[in-house]
């Protein structure tokens, strides 16, 4: 069963630069948690683990051929859909949001399985049938209701971050598959007038993070502290940065949140800007990678899915880090293999381990 | 490629795969930009704030200057105090932490929470004062506990500490918290919210003086304002040294010497107007408001009636009385000889037109001369005399002795007293000058006041030979480093010219007061030196007739405390090379001779003790004047 072929057409490339980002990104760790005495087992030593746990699971899932994957995206989202509804009848509750569901040794969150599930099974609706005109607003309301039952359970948690992904990575697959034009005005109205009415929906609190994003100095130690500081660190980095383990916002903890969702602030107060343009050239790299992955995939199934992981990672790059130089909201998002966590890490390595098994399953016979 | 059937060959989908990589390239590039936007354009800002973020500025209390005596004696130094603050930026259960403080104090919870609410207008990172100058146990415990009370500083800062207490409390002055219209003026320009500033006498005069340079520590402090290390000091400077003319025994003797009596006492170095001693009662502990004074110690000094608060040697009113004798004999002596040399048979009364004026000696003095009348204080030969004379002549004398005018002491509000003439009953009466009112004022009563101060002026100039000095205060200051910034010269305001005859016979008849038989100033004789010195009783209520003035007989007692005459006392010895003179008043004290003349004879007595067992250190102190 086992195919040599498989072998020569590795996606070094893709291993590489992944590897790449999360060595950086480790080091990065090492520097904003260096003062932390507190904890026995430091921070950037547990991402070493979650690095290596991800590299061997991605690996294990390219030997898997991901043409499989095709045939279960129904019943794994059906299940995804009981998880999230489990969490919200029985889920862990911390700081006001119930995201988890403890499993003993680790918890689960639902809600980033069904990213990876979503992204299979619209790539499984999206490849079967082909709209050479693209859809029309009749065709799509199949899978928009697909998309958004989960989107709406997760908001329930609440958690506006993950749903909000889920709606970027699914309008851009949507967008791939093509859509008429007539079909774009609708659902931009459709979106528009769900805002409005979503505002009366938001909990206070996220109502407070947006109010803070469009004017953050109006509450400088209340819930405008995270996004200030961080623009302080980002801006005060200037061209070459203060270099590594010398930030000053980060080394004396004015910095909130910075081994997560704002550990990017901590690289570009020790970088600069030269060495944030760099990184950002790196992650470009990865996505112009994935989408040439999806490019020369072999069906359409893969060709949908490889474009789905990569607007999966392209999202949460995008959105983590307009969130940490103010230009989007405050939502917890992290950065893909640079924040810390290891559920960020297992998504961000499942995608990829898909994104090499269809890599190497390029050739037709 | 194989099959060759991709759809994924199709061009519109190879379109919009490079629409795509497009799409992701542009936004990366905004990203790109408002990182350049970020770290390149407003750099400057951002570092500015992150410098902010991490340093504070962190000042340090500079020590008030001391304030010393004549010799070197501290009166008024600095001991550390200690204060509860609380950083709130540190605290997240302000209830909590109240009530725990408000255990350990003990104090009461509201009060800590109406300090913490006063504190909101400073910025986050200066401390909100809770507590001041709390004993050394209670910030010891406060320390012990400081785990669970997050945010809690102990803070030390230099207090007042007046060593002699109350004495002298009326020169020397308090401290204060500064106002805030304080503030806004541009000499308090440099003075922060919570300073402590001199609030009267010496300590506001000599505010610029004494206060110190404020010394700053630039520090690196983590989120939680903990202090890292420090990348800037520079020291504070204390404030400059005050060295007082002021004698410590002195002021202490005349301390003692008045006990529980209200007055007032001052003493003058004759040759330089210095004044050695400064002493008016009751006092209060300026101590007090040091640390910040209660209301209801505040209401009690207010509403005391013997005023606690007011400084009676410059700003205490009364009759010189019999003291005033000395003027109307030198105004005697003046103008012809024969008004000096009359001899007057004193009857005990003295009649003018309806009027009858009574000696205080009630079977009369018999015939009396200059240097009787003075000795033995005759009533009579004075009202003869004065009226001889008449009030402008009077008035004249009185002015050249320094008083109905200010004497220049440094420090604001002294009364100028007033000395009748015709002129000034026109202008503030409105009424025409009358033979009785010469007759009253010829024995210092009636329209005369004078201040204490004006009183030891006076015996000042008749011991020197007519030399008027402005009393000084301030004998030299100095910087903390021992530089001399300010060194006092006597200052003359006039010399009276008499004919020595007249300073002879004047002086001659204190002498006799003093230490002679039937000498009225008899309670303040030395045996050691000689004293010259007079005695006054001055009325406190004008009362229809002389009848009850007679105090002698002992029914004095049943007189109510508010309606006892003054008792006064001048003095200068010794009596032949006149270095020290001394004004004592003793409110409501009865009787001149008895009551004032013994604290006179007391403060006389410290400064000749003094000079004894330490001439050799005086006599250096007496070549840099």
């Amino acid at each position: 069963m086992f195919d040599r072929r498989l072998l020569t057409h590795f996606d070094w490339v893709l291993l590489l630069t992944v590897c790449l980002l999360a060595g950086i990104g480790i080091a990065n760790l090492y520097s904003s948690t260096s003062g932390w005495n507190f904890i026995a087992t430091p921070i950037y030593l547990k991402q070493m683990v979650w690095l290596c746990g991800g590299v061997s699971m991605a690996l294990l899932i390219c030997c898997f051929d991901y043409r499989h994957l095709e045939h279960f995206s129904i019943h794994s989202y059906l299940v995804s859909i009981a998880l999230l509804l489990i969490v919200l009848l029985l889920g862990k509750t911390t700081m006001g949001a119930t995201r988890w569901i403890d499993l003993g040794p680790f918890n689960l969150q639902p809600s980033e399985v069904i990213k990876i599930v979503m992204i299979m099974l619209l790539a499984r609706i999206f490849g079967r049938t082909a709209h050479p005109l693209g859809y029309s607003l009749a065709e799509i309301w199949r899978p928009a209701l697909l998309i958004c039952l989960p989107m709406l359970l997760i908001l329930k948690q609440p958690d506006l971050g993950t749903a909000m992904m889920l709606l970027f990575i699914a309008a851009s697959m949507l967008v791939f598959a093509g859509l008429r034009r007539s079909t774009l005005i609708g659902l931009a109205v459709i979106g528009s007038g769900c805002s409005v009415a979503g505002w009366f929906f938001l909990h206070d609190y996220q109502k407070a993070r947006i109010k803070t994003f469009l004017n953050p100095e109006a509450d400088p130690l209340g819930s405008g502290y995270h996004i200030i500081q961080s623009k302080i660190a980002v801006g005060s980095g200037g061209f070459s940065g203060k270099g590594f383990l010398s930030g000053t916002q980060s080394q004396l903890s004015f910095l909130p949140e910075r081994h997560t969702d704002f550990a990017f602030s901590v690289f570009a107060e020790e970088w600069g800007f030269a060495g944030c343009s760099v990184l950002l050239l790196i992650y470009l790299f990865l996505i112009i990678w994935g989408i040439y992955i999806s490019r020369r995939a072999a069906d359409r199934f893969g060709m949908f899915l490889a474009l789905g992981v990569t607007a999966m990672i392209f999202w949460h790059i995008v959105v983590n880090l307009g969130m940490v130089i103010g230009l989007l909201p405050v939502v917890g998002v992290p950065l893909p293999l640079f924040s810390y966590g290891g559920t960020s890490m297992v998504t961000t390595m499942i995608g990829v381990g898909l994104l090499m098994s269809v890599s190497m399953r390029r050739f037709k016979f | 490629m194989g099959l060759n059937s991709r759809w994924s060959e199709h061009p519109r989908v190879q379109r919009r795969f490079l629409l795509f990589s497009f799409a992701a390239a542009l936004i990366f590039l905004l990203l790109v930009l408002r990182l350049w936007y970020l770290q390149m354009i407003s750099y400057e800002r951002y570092n500015e704030r992150s410098i902010r973020n991490r340093t504070r500025v962190l000042s340090m209390a500079a020590p008030r200057g001391p304030i010393f005596d004549r010799d070197g004696n501290l009166l008024v130094d600095n001991r550390p105090s200690f204060g509860i603050s609380v950083m709130r930026q540190d605290v997240t259960d302000r209830e909590m932490l109240l009530q725990r403080l408000a255990e350990l104090l003990p104090a009461d919870p509201v009060d800590l929470e109406a300090r913490w609410k006063e504190g909101i207008r400073f910025p986050v990172y200066r401390p909100v004062p809770l507590a001041h100058d709390v004993s050394r146990e209670t910030m010891e415990r406060v320390l012990e506990h400081s785990l669970e009370l997050p945010g809690v500083l102990t803070e030390v800062r230099p207090v007042r500490d007046y060593l002699e207490k109350g004495s002298a409390a009326h020169l020397i002055g308090y401290l204060g918290e500064v106002t805030e219209s304080e503030l806004e003026q541009e000499r308090f320009q440099d003075y922060l919210p919570g300073d402590y500033v001199g609030k009267i006498a010496l300590e506001k005069e000599y505010e610029n003086y004494l206060t110190g340079h404020r010394g700053q520590r630039l520090v690196e402090v983590d989120v939680k304002g903990k202090l890292l290390r420090q990348l800037q000091m520079e020291p504070a400077r204390p404030g400059n040294k005050l060295y007082l003319t002021l004698s410590q025994p002195l002021q202490r003797a005349a301390d003692m010497a008045f006990g529980e009596q209200s007055g007032a006492a001052v003493a003058l170095d004759v040759h330089s107007g210095e004044v050695l001693a400064m002493v008016s009662r009751p006092t209060f502990n300026p101590g007090l408001f040091a640390r910040g004074i209660a209301s209801d110690e505040w209401v009690g000094l207010l509403r005391d009636p013997r005023h606690p608060l007011q400084n009676k040697v410059l700003n205490g009113l009364y009759s010189p009385a019999s003291t005033f004798k000395m003027i109307v004999a030198m105004a005697a002596m003046r103008d012809k000889m024969s008004t000096a040399r009359r001899v007057i048979d004193c009857s005990g009364r003295f009649e003018l037109g309806d009027a009858t004026f009574r000696c205080w000696k009630k079977e009369g003095h018999g015939r009396t001369g200059l240097k009787k009348a003075l000795r033995e204080s005759c009533d009579v030969w004075f009202y003869q005399v004065g009226l001889d004379l008449g009030i402008e002549k009077l008035a004249a004398a009185a002015k050249e002795f320094g008083l109905g005018a200010p004497v220049g002491f440094p420090l604001p509000g002294e009364k100028k007293g007033v000395i009748p003439s015709k002129q000034w009953k026109r202008e503030q009466l409105n009424a025409p000058w009358y033979g009785g009112e010469t007759v009253i004022a010829s024995i210092g009563q009636g329209f005369v006041l004078a201040t204490p101060i004006q009183l030891a002026v006076m015996t000042a100039a008749l011991a020197n030979g007519g030399q008027v000095y402005t009393p000084q205060i301030i004998r030299r200051i100095e910087d903390w480093q021992g530089d001399i910034l300010l060194q006092s010269e006597p200052e003359l305001v006039r010399q009276i010219e008499y004919v020595p005859e007249a300073w002879a016979a004047v002086r001659a008849g204190l002498e006799a007061a003093v230490n002679e038989a039937h000498g009225t100033g008899w309670a303040a004789h030395l045996d050691t030196v000689r004293v010259a010195g007079k005695t006054g009783t001055s009325q406190v209520v004008r009362r229809k007739s002389d009848e009850e003035e007679e105090q002698e007989s002992g029914d004095s007692a049943e007189v109510p405390y508010r309606f006892r005459p003054h008792a006064l006392f001048v003095a200068y010895a010794p009596a032949e090379n006149p270095q020290i003179a001394v004004a004592v008043v003793v409110e409501h004290g009865q009787h001149g001779g008895s009551v004032a003349g013994p604290i006179a004879k007391a403060i006389l007595e410290a400064y000749f003790d003094k000079r004894q067992s330490a001439t050799h250190h005086d006599g250096a102190g007496d070549d840099d004047v």
